[in-house]
């Protein structure tokens, strides 16, 4: 049981991280990667809506949408009920976090329209199974939180090197920036297998 | 299937429903009170975030006035007119500002100095200070890469011919331009009719003149001219007074090497 949490927390960060290897979220990923704080502030705040977000459509989806035969319904349901969310998450922490709400800023209304959230709360609902539980749901949300961290500190620091490196005028800007997060990317692949023979369920 | 399409339509419309109810009673129950006065001072303010006022951003600034704490008229991009619209709200008098625009002190482009090398190192001012000290034959002079450019939120600032100048139509005197010039070239000066002393050139008259065609040799050619006592002469580089300069044109004239020039705000 626990072995398995553990293998699905891993393999959310890294075989199946979804800004690498799934390419949910690369909005924020080119946007908000320039710098290392504000990088790690907005995957706090992602890491955050992420786990409350699957916390509540799972729920909604098993013990509502399912018995009503409405599964079809689960994209705009999980669009509006993460759209709510995140506001009441910003009315809260503005009364009762204000520390937390200044440093998040601009990105936390930006998390409604977020895909890698979005992504993650249907990518759980597809797995979900008997060996796959509410539990593994929660765990899976938080590796996919962790793995949006580590992909933006990563290419924060990839980006530092950009700044200073003599770019080809035609590759300036975006191009040059894709490039880098596709190498970064391929460079994931290589963590594919890993998780599972580690811990011996491959 | 009239029963599945109600039914879909009632589970999103009350899942909606209640999604809303829950941020009504949210918003009123954990409603934080916000200072209607900082927003209305915010507001009046040009929100270019530069910090020339002294504070991290308009907001801040702003914060600073209501508390009391600031005067009103410290921002240098909004000026006169802000000053006195925010008068208004404080209910202060908005008293003097003085507006000011950035003047880049060279003009040793690359018609007036000798490129050392070709440069393909790192396109910036600072890292090529820090690399080869200065890429004209003035250790002093405009690096020509633009760092002050990059750092002008306003596009003030244009580099021709090797040596940055400031587009005064668009400059507001924030200040961000002189902590970007990695050899301190650039400053405000008050917004009036005035002669700049346009070098920085500190060597001795006989090295000045083989380092660019257009520096400061120390000649005391415009001191002796001068009528108002407005110009001195200290290490070899002249040096204008804005408050006593009456911008009679002598020094102008008297100059003999051109880097005197008359400055005309155009604002």
């Amino acid at each position: 049981m626990i072995k398995g949490l553990i293998a699905v927390f891993l393999a959310a960060i890294l075989t199946e991280n979804y800004v690498l290897a799934k390419f949910l979220g690369i909005c924020p990923f080119l946007g908000v990667s320039k710098k290392l704080n504000t990088a790690v502030g907005m995957s706090g705040a992602v890491t955050f809506v992420m786990v409350l977000a699957t916390a509540v459509t799972y729920p909604i989806y098993m013990y509502l949408l399912v018995p009503a035969g409405l599964d079809y319904l689960q994209t705009i349901v999980f669009i509006l009920v993460i759209a709510g969310l995140v506001q009441l998450v910003e009315i809260v922490l503005k009364k009762y976090m204000r520390v937390l709400y200044r440093s998040l800023g601009i990105y936390l209304p930006l998390i409604t329209t977020n895909c890698a959230v979005l992504g993650v709360t249907m990518l759980v609902i597809e797995k979900s199974g008997v060996n796959y539980g509410f539990g593994h749901a929660l765990i899976n949300a938080l590796g996919a939180g962790i793995g949006f961290l580590l992909a933006m500190v990563m290419f924060a620091g990839v980006r530092g090197r950009l700044e200073t490196a003599d770019i080809p005028k035609s590759l300036k800007g975006l191009p040059i920036t894709l490039v880098a997060a596709s190498l970064v990317s391929l460079s994931f692949l290589g963590f594919a297998g890993i998780v599972d023979n580690m811990l011996g369920l491959g | 299937m009239p029963n599945e399409i109600l039914l879909a339509i009632l589970i999103v419309s009350g899942i909606g429903l209640i999604i809303g109810v829950v941020l009504a009673i949210a918003s009123i129950v954990m409603a934080v009170p916000t200072n209607e006065k900082v927003d209305a001072v915010r507001n009046e303010l040009p929100g270019a975030n530069c910090g020339a006022c002294g504070f991290s951003g308009c907001r801040a600034y702003a914060k600073a006035i209501v508390a009391g704490t600031a005067e009103v008229n410290l921002c240098p991009v909004g000026g006169k007119d802000v000053a006195v619209k925010l008068g208004e709200i404080m209910g202060v008098e908005a008293g003097d500002v003085e507006q000011k625009i950035a003047v880049v002190r060279c003009l040793g482009s690359k018609d007036n100095t000798e490129r050392r090398f070709k440069y393909q190192g790192a396109q910036n001012c600072r890292s090529a200070t820090n690399l080869v000290g200065n890429l004209s034959s003035c250790v002093y002079g405009c690096m020509g890469l633009g760092d002050c450019m990059k750092a002008c939120p306003y596009g003030a600032i244009e580099v021709c011919n090797g040596v940055a100048r400031v587009i005064s139509e668009n400059c507001r005197g924030c200040g961000i331009c002189t902590a970007a010039c990695p050899k301190g070239l650039i400053s405000l000066v008050p917004i009036k009719e005035q002669a700049l002393v346009r070098c920085r050139n500190l060597h001795k008259g006989a090295m000045t003149r083989k380092d660019c065609n257009v520096g400061c040799i120390g000649c005391m050619k415009c001191v002796k001219v001068c009528e108002e006592g407005a110009i001195e002469v200290k290490n070899f580089h002249a040096k204008v007074d804005p408050k006593k300069c009456t911008a009679c044109g002598k020094c102008v004239a008297a100059c003999p090497r051109g880097c005197v020039t008359p400055f005309i705000p155009s604002l």
